[in-house]
């Protein structure tokens, strides 16, 4: 897939790299015993290390860094055993301390590989370069009082993780799929629940142009907390736009921090890089270097989940799923789990589409997620089981599956409440069949004139006859033999 | 019995075991004391009321025989640099104005739970920064050695306060902190013991930070056998700073009166100074002597980076201190002066909150470490600062202790030095470079200058070898014998 704008002076091309920054599941912050947990009052999560009282040492959260090894396995990347944490100063009212701690020249983990599902079936390898952990900071409210902010410091220490990729993405598609993924790749790990909308999982975006053929980076933009992957794709698409006019009138793009207004669907400059800070980073004096031992390591990756690459591939290898089916159904581990518990020993490519097709989108109108969903795998696969030894019709079935996701029943008791049971009485559809052939002189003479397809009409009309029970194939098999005769 | 002001913590407690003083009569006599000396200034807050209500408390257990621990009923000062539950703690900042922490440092805790008394929060140099205490918000301490020809004298610092009221016979005893000299220097300045443990020993927790790496509490005291009692009482690994050493804490009393015989006193060549005075090296050479008559093998020992400790510490220092006095921005405790906006609110709090010297080091902090510096001087710094760590690791190949003078002069009056920053960073010389090795040190008063003020010997172990540090400074403090006091004392 390529993506070129094609501007007054030639062909152009996007580069793209993302920063990830996912809170990692853990109920105490990075370095202090606070709790982490969504919507509570302010400042209610604070300890006194959060807040930066005097005399106040952080002590690093084992669990926050079994979350991150995690990760970096997840990420097919580099466990650094030795790592440091450093200092990142600069001044501002939700950053109590006046630094945030963070990794700089020693990641915890290095390089790795990302595997992009495209929407064509296709693949892409995106490069990871690193995943550091750091604090994250507290947030300002300006808008509350007109003359006034406000700081809340729960978020304040809260382990963040920042997942930086390398400049390989060349789409605003591809910018998409590598968030999604990400995200999908985090939640089957279990490290960050990456729900966007609370701010657990955000994104800046590095965007670039140059022109197609060109293999220099030219200077890049940074786009700021790009919270979606509509308008990581918006954002990307705009801000290659803006930086294509600007070398077409002549101008130069300056390297600076730009932020992504959603409503107006456009970057503007936060600050140049002449402004920007100096961060003055230097080992934490409070902290020892990172050291973690090969064995541990080892155990945690013996304890990862399989994740949605090779869970892909087993669908597609065991099941016989397309590409772009097992894509779909991994991409959520929920997902993955219900199709599986659906399709146990029985027709998966079956099974696939009714968890693709119609409980998605039954789910989607509903606004459900698949784990809220009134109708069980378990409850799927029997009715699945009522299509194959003839029960019900696929048609009947919809039916049956609309009165599941209303009222959650067992599919058996709706068939037999609402007598949807097949016929299969050829006597009886036999009668309903001799009716639509007197009742149709007109299609008979049709289909004798060779027109095949007019049968449909009388298998409506026998349908119509029996409530829509009857079994198709012995009507179909019924109406040629006697309109043949 | 000899006046209850004037004994050392293990004449105090054997008279309390004997029930022949209470602890509430030693704690009044010393807050007695503290209001008479209130001329020096040794006090940022005095706190009588707390102190009768610990006495009290451990008279009580006392009668019940349910003694918490070594230092029960035992008065000592506090440096203002430890946060005190309920206590004023403001290291003596104007930016610290009204702090009044709702914990109690880890150090200050072991020694409540050993049952001390704290008879008030004592004064320093702001926020540690200083080797005359003459940077405080709170005023300068005088050395209780005098006035000298008309002039009053500083008692060295940053640990200034503690080192007067020890001096003074305010407290039995008291903490200290130590970053490039903080104990030593002041202890040597007033003629009392001040002892640096092993970086990692005593924990940080709650202790207003000055230099991360370097920043370490310790006693001081007037007998080696006090601060050993003393540190007995505050160190131990603390999982609350993940900079403590997780080791077991040994008594360190236990080797106290085993003598100097066949041990190997390391003098330093680098430690003798062009243009120091006579009666330094005159000290020196006492204490090389007084330990070879002890039965110690006296070997000259070279460490030959000494001479870049200095610079070297005052670019590492002032780095840390940068980055750990960012806090103080009038956000969310102490001082706040308005501003239009909120970097006018950062600058107007900052600048009428930090005195001269505590600017000087944050911006030569920042500085140093700023884009295009860093490598120049903070990186070339920490790599010094290993050669000099390296220094001490292959002397003690062949020694087991070193012995330098702790000061290039004995106290100075207030007022000298001020305009000459380097000058005043000179005081520092000879306790810097242990400081940058994380090193323990300990200086014990050792005979008095021309003009009859007191000078100090240093020592310096290896690290975590406090055992053989005290060993060896009990004897030097025995043989010479030491027993001069401020006049009127």
């Amino acid at each position: 897939m390529s993506y070129i704008v094609q501007g007054e002076t030639g062909d152009w091309e996007v580069v793209c790299g993302l920063e990830v920054h996912a809170q990692a599941i853990s109920k105490a912050k990075l370095f202090s015993g606070a709790s982490v947990e969504f919507g509570a009052e302010p400042n209610e999560q604070v300890s006194l290390v959060d807040a930066a009282m005097p005399g106040m040492l952080p002590v690093i959260n084992e669990y926050a860094v079994e979350q991150a090894v995690k990760t970096g396995l997840g990420l097919n990347a580099k466990i650094n055993l030795h790592s440091v944490f450093e200092r990142k100063n600069y001044f501002y009212a939700d950053l109590p301390q006046g630094y945030q701690i963070s990794q700089y020249l020693h990641p915890i983990v290095g390089e790795g590989t990302v595997v992009l599902d495209l929407e064509d079936g296709s693949t892409r390898e995106i490069g990871i370069e690193r995943l550091h952990m750091e604090q994250d900071a507290g947030k300002s409210i300006h808008d509350r009082d007109p003359r006034r902010t406000f700081i809340d410091l729960n978020r304040s220490g809260t382990c963040l993780m920042e997942i930086v990729s390398k400049p390989d993405i060349r789409t605003p598609e591809e910018a998409g799929a590598y968030l999604r993924k990400m995200r999908s790749i985090l939640r089957y790990l279990g490290t960050c629940d990456g729900n966007m909308e609370e701010g657990s999982l955000r994104c800046d975006v590095n965007v670039s142009v140059r022109k197609v053929g060109e293999t220099d980076l030219r200077t890049r933009a940074e786009v700021k907390n790009v919270n979606s992957v509509k308008f990581v794709m918006q954002a990307i698409e705009h801000e290659a736009e803006r930086q294509i006019d600007v070398y077409e009138s002549g101008g130069e793009v300056v390297q600076e921090t730009r932020l992504f207004d959603s409503g107006k669907g456009e970057t503007r400059s936060m600050r140049a890089k002449e402004f920007a800070h100096d961060y003055r980073y230097f080992p934490d004096p409070d902290l020892l270097p990172l050291r973690l031992d090969a064995a541990w390591v080892a155990k945690i990756e013996a304890t990862l989940p399989e994740l949605p690459d090779a869970k892909k591939n087993r669908f597609m290898r065991d099941f016989g799923l397309s590409a772009y089916d097992a894509g779909v159904l991994v991409a959520e581990r929920e997902t993955a789990e219900y199709f599986e518990a659906a399709a146990e020993g029985r027709d998966a490519k079956q099974a696939a589409n009714w968890v693709i097709n119609n409980l998605a989108g039954a789910l989607g109108k509903l606004g459900l997620g698949i784990g809220e969903s009134p109708v069980s795998a378990a409850g799927l696969g029997k009715l699945l089981d009522l299509i194959k030894d003839g029960t019900i019709s696929s048609n009947i079935a919809k039916k049956v599956f609309e009165a599941m996701m209303e009222t959650g029943d067992d599919p058996e008791a709706i068939v037999e409440a609402q007598g949807l049971k097949q016929v299969t009485d050829t006597g009886a559809i036999e009668a309903a069949v001799d009716a639509a052939i007197a009742a149709g002189e007109n299609q008979v003479a049709q289909y004798k004139a060779g027109n095949q397809k007019i049968i449909g009409w009388f298998v409506g009309q026998v349908m119509k006859a029996t409530g829509g029970k009857a079994n198709p194939q012995t009507v179909n098999e019924l109406l040629r033999k006697k309109l043949a005769g | 019995m000899s006046d209850l002001t004037d004994l050392t913590i293990a004449a105090a407690r054997d008279f309390l075991a004997k029930g022949e003083v209470s602890s509430r009569e030693l704690t009044e006599a010393h807050i007695k004391a503290m209001e008479t000396q209130r001329g020096i200034n040794a006090y940022v807050t005095e706190t009588p009321g707390i102190a009768l209500e610990r006495a009290d408390a451990s008279d009580k257990r006392r009668a019940s025989k349910d003694l918490k621990g070594a230092m029960d009923g035992i008065p000592i000062a506090v440096k203002d640099l430890f946060c005190t539950e309920g206590v004023l703690s403001t290291a003596a900042s104007h930016i610290l104005d009204g702090f009044t922490p709702p914990y109690e440092s880890t150090v200050t805790r072991n020694l409540r739970d050993a049952g001390a008394v704290m008879l008030g929060k004592a004064n320093m140099d702001e926020f540690a920064m200083g080797s005359a205490n003459v940077t405080s918000h709170y005023g300068s301490v005088k050395n209780p050695w005098g006035p000298k020809d008309g002039k009053d004298l500083v008692p060295g610092g940053s640990s200034g306060g503690s080192a007067a009221a020890v001096a003074a016979r305010t407290c039995l005893a008291a903490t200290g902190t130590d970053t490039g000299g903080s104990i030593r220097q002041p202890a040597s300045f007033c003629g009392v013991v001040g002892m640096k443990p092993t970086y990692g020993r005593c924990s940080r927790w709650g202790i207003v930070a000055f230099a991360s790496s370097l920043d370490q509490a310790g006693p001081m005291t007037r007998s080696v056998e006090d601060a050993a009692i003393m540190l007995n009482a505050m160190a131990g690994h603390d999982p609350k700073d993940s900079t403590s050493a997780p080791i077991e804490t040994p008594d360190f009393t236990a080797t106290l009166g085993q003598g100097v015989k066949g041990l190997k006193v390391g003098i330093p060549a680098e430690y003798r100074m062009d243009g120091a005075p006579d009666e330094i090296e005159a000290l020196w050479r006492k204490g090389t002597e007084t330990l070879k008559a002890q039965g110690a093998e006296i070997v000259d020992v070279t460490l030959p980076h000494t001479k870049y400790a200095l610079p070297t510490y005052y670019i590492v220092a002032p780095a840390e201190a940068s980055s750990n006095l960012a806090r103080y921005d009038g956000v969310r405790y102490g001082l706040r002066v308005e501003g239009g906006t909120l970097d006018d609110m950062y600058l107007n709090t900052r600048a009428e909150g930090f005195g001269a010297e505590v600017r000087r080091r944050i911006m030569i902090g920042t500085y140093v470490l700023s884009a295009g510096y860093y490598d120049a001087y903070y990186l070339k710094a920490q790599k010094v600062r290993t050669l000099i760590a390296d220094d001490f690791r292959q002397a003690y190949e062949t020694c087991d202790v070193i012995l330098t003078p702790t000061t290039p002069s004995a106290a100075f009056a207030i007022g000298e030095k001020e305009d000459d920053p380097i000058a005043m960073y000179l005081n520092d010389i000879f306790t810097v470079p242990s400081s940058l090795a994380g090193l323990p040190g300990i200086s014990v008063p050792a005979g008095l200058d021309a003009g009859g003020l007191p000078l100090g010997l240093q020592l310096i172990a290896p690290a975590f070898d406090e055992l053989t540090l005290f060993r060896v400074a009990e004897t030097l403090e025995e043989a010479i014998g030491f027993d001069a006091k401020p006049e009127g004392l």
